[in-house]
């Protein structure tokens, strides 16, 4: 154990059964419309792996995951936007060429902010660039002054909730409450029907693996060491010759950019990106995500996300008035008992099952290989 | 954007948005009262705040119907019952939870986070189930329409004024309770060392039960208030906690003045704004000062330096 | 003051060293001199300012006024980290070692290396490092415990690892506050030869109270009441100062 593995044995197992679930599972298993659900779900599962990293290891606490979903989410639809804005599909408008609700806020030309949003290349890099560097900037404001905990949580929130109010007040450069709606074309290939979703599919889980195995990377480093040791002892860390806050900075921004990740594959699988996926409610919601999934689970945050998405349509859809009692009730549920979450029950309960049947079948074979830290269970499914 | 008035006209705007924002400027001081007793002195963030806020509205607005429909020649009065009742409603509430689920979480902060949150969607879901998703609206007696003629261009609403009023004397009161009462002594007792008060023999249970009971109480009252700037739904309340979090952040947690004096600025900076631009570029004009000053001078208004 | 200008460089000088908390001066115009390799013990009564001094020097506190000169260093100028990287380590009154890790990790973190964010995404754990920390576990009687949660170690196995984890930092100055507190009377012997053997080139300044110990450690000892030296020099001189007998030793 003392090395710096990549991951440990369970782990590899975890992965691969999630792998096996996402990659030949659910897509044999299910139809497009269904598969689809689970597209948008795992959006917001990169969502709540960056809170992994973020919250369950830095222990900083973000109520604004939405504004960073939401920046990655509407740097993708102005590419898409504006694809779709051809002065060909546009002719009607009296000013063809820009995005519908620009024409219909009386603007004439295409603002400068938008200009660059042509390039496939430019937008890729702003999904990444522009959540990252706002993330380093409130990072670095917050994080050099010591501000954290509580009151980080509340500056976040309240940054989701201006960044809401200002993309729905500016509606001829946001399309307002409705969002950026009617994304037809990614360089000319359709991602309106059934082959196209699921070839957006495949390509969502494979991101989604790369970033499991960056957050698997992180988490085995020392930097993930460092981490677990901030959110005990600040400041023996500090007077380990440790800048704190750059640390801090670091975590805040991988979830950042993680959840612009899943808000461009948002973009792109969905079809329209909306100030309503911004603001404080879903930004909260986010994170009862990882924390169902277990705050401290790469994997679990998957599952966790996938699982509340699920109760959440199928609830809404036959009990609507039963959804709001069941989320409040599960954020409750899961902090008083259950702060590990599903990883939590996995790793106390079913775990030390499993072991014990596989060692009363071959007996002294490799008992103790499962790692002592949180394992990353998969729950059964 | 002041192009176009003049020094005076521009003096009489600030004059008459300053008390048209007399009623936000209560209501956010009576939930940031609320919010600052309990985070400040128990480092609990309650975020179904401003659900206990919408009850006391909803308790406000189930006293007039009353008095409509049984009492109208009391009605009048309402206002007063009302008041008394939304305290109470809010205060018997926030007991409960306070013995279901905060007493479990006080070791974890960023949890009761969590919880409260979950709780605030649930008591909004009840809401709507019982009074209907529908926003209600409130009666005022006829003696608290109108407005106090100040000088030809300056006038002030007289419910404003009477709100401001109930405002100043619940401070005053929570003021004295806290400060100089021997229960808030109690109170600020537990809050500094838990373990010795409970040595010392103050039943620190009971004090975090009541300090969190007093708190939404409070909330309750500004329901009341409420009921007079906006209509009453299920979500009302939600709008208003993060500018509340931000007001008692904003003065210094724990700091009643700095708590005053923060509602003060931010509920005016928001009201004078709103009569030169759209209500929503206000808010986020005023939101976004409040950030930046918060970034700057993370410690908030008024802060004590402390020995740590 | 009993020493003055000497010609021989000191590793730490403090001078003219204030801070005040809302007009209350916890520490005032406080100087003092650390040579190198020299066992600094600092008493006092509850209150005296000694942890604060500490606090001023690792830069966990700004100070009001006055220099701290470390090596030449302004230390009051710098960031905590860039104190550590300076040479200056620091072990607090209560343990604090990292819980959720094992006595390994603990000390692995505090290796001076891979300090930055990317130097700690990179850092591998290569034979110098394993060599190091099972070397410092050795000094400090934790060896068969590396894999163990730290969580399980007893108190006192706490307060070494904490003291290992300043060794492995390799400090010219170590500031220990109240390194055998709360240990029994064996761990307090381990932790005297601990401490005697560790002061090889290094200089330590340590704050206890337990009298017995700092006979057995101090080469020189700094009494502080109320934010000011009240008497220096060596154990015997001071428990012989009826200034101090009165506020201090006589209680």
């Amino acid at each position: 154990m003392n090395d710096n593995r990549f991951t440990t044995r369970s782990e590899l197992i975890g992965i691969l059964v999630l792998a096996a679930l996402l990659v030949v599972v659910l897509p044999l298993c299910l139809d497009v419309f269904r598969l689809n659900l689970v597209a948008k779900y795992l959006t917001y599962a990169f969502v709540a792996l960056g809170l992994v990293i973020c919250w369950g290891y830095g222990g900083i606490l973000s109520l604004g995951q939405g504004v960073f979903f939401g920046l990655g989410g509407y740097c993708m639809a102005m590419f898409l936007k504006l694809e779709a804005s051809s002065v060909a599909n546009t002719k009607i408008q009296s000013t063809p060429g820009i995005p519908d609700f620009m024409d219909w806020n009386q603007i004439t030309s295409l603002p400068l902010f938008w200009q660059p949003f042509h390039s496939l290349t430019f937008t890729i890099a702003a999904v990444i660039l522009v959540p990252g560097l706002f993330a380093l900037i409130i990072g670095a404001a917050m994080f050099k002054r010591r501000v954290g905990g509580t009151y980080f949580a509340i500056i976040t929130q309240a940054v989701a909730a201006i960044l809401t109010i200002l993309i729905v007040g500016q509606q001829g450069y946001t399309g307002g409450i409705n969002g950026m709606t009617d994304l037809r074309t990614l360089k000319g290939w359709d991602i309106r029907p059934d082959h196209a979703k699921v070839v957006l599919y495949f390509f969502e889980v494979g991101l989604l693996f790369v970033c499991i195995f960056i957050a698997q990377f992180i988490r085995h480093s020392k930097l993930g060491r460092i981490l677990v040791a901030m959110r005990d002892q600040e400041d023996r860390v500090r007077f380990s010759g440790y800048s704190v806050a750059n640390f801090k900075i670091f975590a805040f921004c991988v979830g950042a950019v993680f959840a612009a990740i899943g808000g461009a594959m948002f973009a792109l699988q969905v079809g329209f990106m909306s100030p309503s996926f911004v603001g404080i409610v879903p930004s909260i919601e986010m994170v009862i995500y990882t924390a169902v999934g277990g705050r401290l689970s790469i994997l679990g945050a998957v599952y966790g996300t996938m699982l509340v998405n699920f109760a959440k349509t199928s609830l809404s859809e036959s009990f609507p008035e039963l959804w709001l009692f069941g989320l409040g009730g599960l954020f409750i549920a899961v902090v008083l008992a259950f702060p590990n979450g599903l990883a939590g029950i996995w790793q106390d309960h079913v775990q030390p099952r499993i072991d014990r049947l596989i060692s009363s079948r071959k007996p002294k074979s490799e008992s103790g290989w499962t790692d002592n830290s949180v394992a990353d269970g998969a729950p059964a499914e | 954007m002041f192009g176009e008035y003049s020094i005076g006209d521009l003096g009489s705007i600030f004059v008459m948005q300053g008390f048209a924002g007399l009623i936000l400027f209560s209501v956010y001081v009576l939930m940031a009262l609320g919010l600052a007793i309990i985070f400040g002195q128990m480092g609990v963030i309650n975020m179904a705040h401003g659900e206990f806020m919408i009850l006391g509205a909803y308790v406000t607005w189930m006293t007039s119907n009353v008095f409509q429909s049984y009492l109208p020649g009391l009605f009048s009065g309402y206002f007063f019952l009302a008041m008394i009742l939304a305290f109470l409603a809010s205060g018997a509430l926030g007991m409960l939870v306070e013995w279901v689920l905060i007493r479990h979480l006080y070791k974890r902060p960023l949890d009761t986070l969590l919880a409260t949150w979950g709780l605030s969607l649930m008591l909004q879901q009840a809401y709507r189930s019982i009074f209907g998703a529908r926003e209600v609206g409130v009666d005022l007696p006829q003696w608290m329409l109108g407005s106090l003629k100040v000088s030809d261009s300056i006038e002030v609403p007289i419910n404003g004024v009477f709100v401001m009023g109930l405002t100043v004397l619940i401070t005053m009161a929570v003021a004295y309770i806290m400060y100089k009462s021997r229960w808030g002594r109690q109170v600020r007792a537990v809050v500094q060392n838990r373990i010795m008060a409970g040595a010392v023999g103050i039943n620190t249970a009971k004090v975090d039960r009541f300090t969190f009971a007093l708190g939404c109480g409070i909330a309750g009252v500004a329901g009341s208030a409420f009921t007079m700037i906006g209509s009453t739904g299920p979500t009302s309340g939600q709008l208003y906690i993060v500018d509340t979090f931000l007001v008692v952040v904003f003065g210094g947690a724990a700091s009643l003045l700095g708590t005053i004096a923060s509602a003060f600025s931010i509920s005016q900076t928001q009201s004078t704004l709103e009569f030169f631009m759209s209500g929503s570029m206000a808010k986020v004009l005023t939101l976004l000062a409040v950030v930046g000053i918060l970034m700057l001078r993370p410690q908030g208004l008024f802060a004590l330096k402390v020995r740590k | 003051m009993l020493i003055g200008h000497q010609p021989k460089p000191f590793l730490l000088a403090v001078e003219g060293l204030t801070v005040s908390f809302d007009g209350f001066k916890a520490v005032n115009d406080l100087s003092f001199y650390v040579e190198e390799n020299e066992i600094r013990v600092i008493i006092g009564p509850n209150g005296a300012g000694k942890t604060t001094v500490l606090d001023l020097i690792c830069g966990k506190t700004k100070a009001t006024s006055g220099k701290i000169e470390f090596r030449g260093k302004e230390l009051t100028k710098l960031k905590e980290n860039q104190i550590v990287k300076a040479g200056v380590g620091r072990k607090f009154q209560t343990p604090s070692i990292y819980d959720d890790l094992t006595v390994f990790e603990n000390l692995e973190i505090s290796f001076p290396r891979g300090r930055t964010v990317f130097g700690a995404l990179t850092f591998t754990r290569d034979a110098t490092v394993r060599d190091r920390v099972h070397e410092v576990a050795e000094m400090i009687f934790l060896k068969d415990r590396l894999d163990m949660s730290a969580a399980l170690l007893s108190h006192g196995q706490k307060q070494w690892l904490e003291i290992g984890m300043l060794l492995i930092q390799d400090p010219d100055l170590l500031m220990l506050d109240e390194p055998v507190a709360g240990m029994s009377v064996s761990e307090r012997a381990k932790t005297a030869e601990l401490l005697n053997r560790i002061i090889k080139d290094r200089s330590v300044l340590v704050i206890e109270h337990d009298m017995k110990f700092v006979e057995d450690i101090a080469h020189k000892v700094t009494v502080l009441h109320q934010g000011q030296i009240l008497s220096e020099g060596t154990m015997e001189k001071v428990k012989n100062d009826p200034k101090v007998i009165e506020v201090y030793l006589g209680h």
